[in-house]
């Protein structure tokens, strides 16, 4: 039952996990580079919420979803003053240019809210399920349900509708999508507000997981998705989906039987295992590079 | 005499330092199928990249029906009117045949269904095969469904960029007999060919690219028959 209760509350982070990876490898696939800025995004979302909500008293949910309106923006202008004058500079630049985004934006933070760790609004409450000796957390619950529904209107999104197709062409070849009629700024803008989206809910549910938040909140987690990203095979959607639900789990395992202080060695120990036997990740392509 | 459909005036293309197009000037009129020949690196693909706008000109201008495109964004030229099917095809390998089709329609606002059925009415073999992923088909599927790809989107200005690449005889055929089809019920056709011998059998006129320059033009009858030609591209 213990094993039970753990594995939920592992799947439960890992489809938080899973959420921020989707931003990563969607970025990833259509921009081609890795936004390290992206985690970060996750900070701003939760101070948004706490701005929402202890300083201007919206209600808890309202303040919630307003933060996703204020993440989609600083990704999106993020984009459009950082990346896109790089869009055909070498990817070591726009690496750098990423990383520096993510110093800007903790720096930011610390100025305007200090550095101490502020209480994150427990914005659900829900009583706990008992099944048997089962207990499973109420949170856990609504945080699974929430982030599944998105996955699968993602995965609906992507596959099913013209912009997501056009994403996946743009993904594959720029140039031939250009040559469609696709605007590849566009698309790359429209991916920025998706992955920012995205990672604004997981902020939320990871706020509402950990309580505390402070102006570098967004790096471990960012970090995490990123490793669960690159261990679903960097570029594909299925695979941020499985590699952040696998790396929550294999976390809390990892806290329960074996160590706390050694769960995230463990977590980057098993990225490490997989890569070497395949180096693309679980459901990665080989990476063809166009000229 | 017949509207230019496509201008292209003293154009310069560059990679870095290499100039690969010099002062190239040719014109498309409407309803022509005009072909564009010349050795393996003589800079054809780098003109219709030009002229599609993945490529900029540093010097000159390209006007398409009348309006100067030298500057605009190439996503924009398909709703103008040109489609581009770009060499070695280019079609969206890991997405369905079925997907490719109506990524070639995405500016399109006309009846998709129907232009589907059109299409596949056109070449059975995509419509078996429409919800196969695209790298799964043979070569010459490929360059069929690039066509049909293109045909998506009614093009006025159909550019096509060496389609009998890599294709048995027996396919050439058939890609010659469709541009002859298309150019038939209205189409204007740019085409890039280092067949010389096919491109000018079917070509109105035709422009010799050497090292990036025109080195030479004429109707295509005129350069099939020159002995300059006969030597460097019809070996004989
Ligand atoms: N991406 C590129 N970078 C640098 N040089 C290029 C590139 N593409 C083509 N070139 C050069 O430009 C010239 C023209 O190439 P291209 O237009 O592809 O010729 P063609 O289509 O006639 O075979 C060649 O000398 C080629 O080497
Ligand atoms: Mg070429």
């Amino acid at each position: 039952m213990n094993f039970l209760s753990n594995l939920i509350s592992g799947l439960s982070l890992g489809s938080i996990y899973a959420l921020i990876a989707l931003g990563y490898t969607m970025v990833y696939g259509i921009a081609k580079m890795l936004n390290f800025a992206h985690g970060d995004i996750i900070m701003v979302g939760a101070f948004a919420s706490i701005v929402f909500i202890n300083n201007l008293g919206l209600p808890m949910i309202l303040g919630v979803l307003l933060s996703i309106v204020v993440c989609v923006a600083v990704g999106v202008l993020v984009e459009k003053i950082a990346y896109k004058p790089l869009r055909s500079a070498p990817p070591l630049s726009v690496l750098i240019t990423a990383i520096g985004v993510s110093y800007f934006l903790q720096s930011l933070a610390q100025l305007i809210f200090g550095t101490n760790q502020k209480a994150f609004p427990k914005f659900i409450q829900v009583a706990p399920v008992q099944i048997g000796e089962l207990t499973i957390k109420g949170e856990s619950i609504v945080t699974l349900a929430v982030t599944v529904a998105i996955m699968i209107a993602l995965t609906l999104f992507i596959n099913k509708t013209r912009m997501g197709k056009a994403m996946r062409a743009v993904s594959e070849d720029r140039q031939a999508a250009e040559l469609m009629g696709i605007s590849v700024n566009r698309t790359i803008t429209i991916t920025f507000a998706i992955g920012s989206a995205l990672a604004s809910v997981a902020g939320s549910f990871y706020g509402l997981t950990y309580s505390f938040i402070g102006p570098y909140t967004g790096s471990m987690p960012g970090i995490k998705a990123f490793v669960a990203a690159v261990f679903g095979g960097i570029g594909s959607i299925p695979g941020a989906m499985i590699g952040g639900i696998l790396l929550g789990i294999i976390e809390n395992m990892a806290k329960a039987y074996i160590s706390t202080e050694l769960s995230d060695a463990i977590v980057f120990g098993v990225l490490i295992i997989v890569l070497l036997f395949k180096p693309t990740g679980l459901l990665g392509k080989k990476i063809n590079e166009k000229v | 005499m017949r509207n230019n459909m496509l201008k292209v005036d003293n154009i310069n293309v560059y990679y870095g330092k290499i100039h690969a197009i010099k002062d190239v000037s040719f014109e498309v009129k409407e309803g022509e199928i005009v072909s564009l020949i010349g050795a393996n690196g003589a800079g054809k693909s780098t003109t219709l990249k030009t002229i599609s706008g993945l490529l900029r000109s540093k010097t000159g201008s390209i006007e398409f029906c009348g309006e100067d495109i030298g500057k605009t964004e190439s996503y924009k030229l398909v709703s103008k009117g040109m489609a581009h099917v770009p060499e070695g095809r280019r079609i969206f390998l890991q997405m369905t045949v079925q997907e490719n089709l109506e990524m070639g329609a995405y500016t399109s606002d006309g009846d998709i269904q129907k232009d589907l059925e059109d299409i596949y009415a056109r070449f059975p073999r995509l419509a078996e095969r429409k919800n196969q992923i695209a790298g799964t088909l043979s070569g010459g599927e490929q360059q069929m469904l690039a066509m049909g790809r293109a045909m998506m989107s009614h093009p006025k200005l159909l550019i096509l960029d060496e389609p009998s690449m890599g294709l048995a005889p027996i396919l050439v055929q058939r890609i010659f007999d469709l541009i002859k089809e298309l150019h038939k019920s209205g189409t204007t056709i740019l085409l890039v060919e280092q067949n010389a011998e096919m491109a000018l059998s079917i070509a109105d006129r035709a422009y010799v690219l050497e090292s990036g320059r025109v080195v030479l033009t004429g109707t295509g009858k005129e350069l099939a028959a020159s002995d300059e030609i006969k030597k460097a591209y019809l070996g004989g």
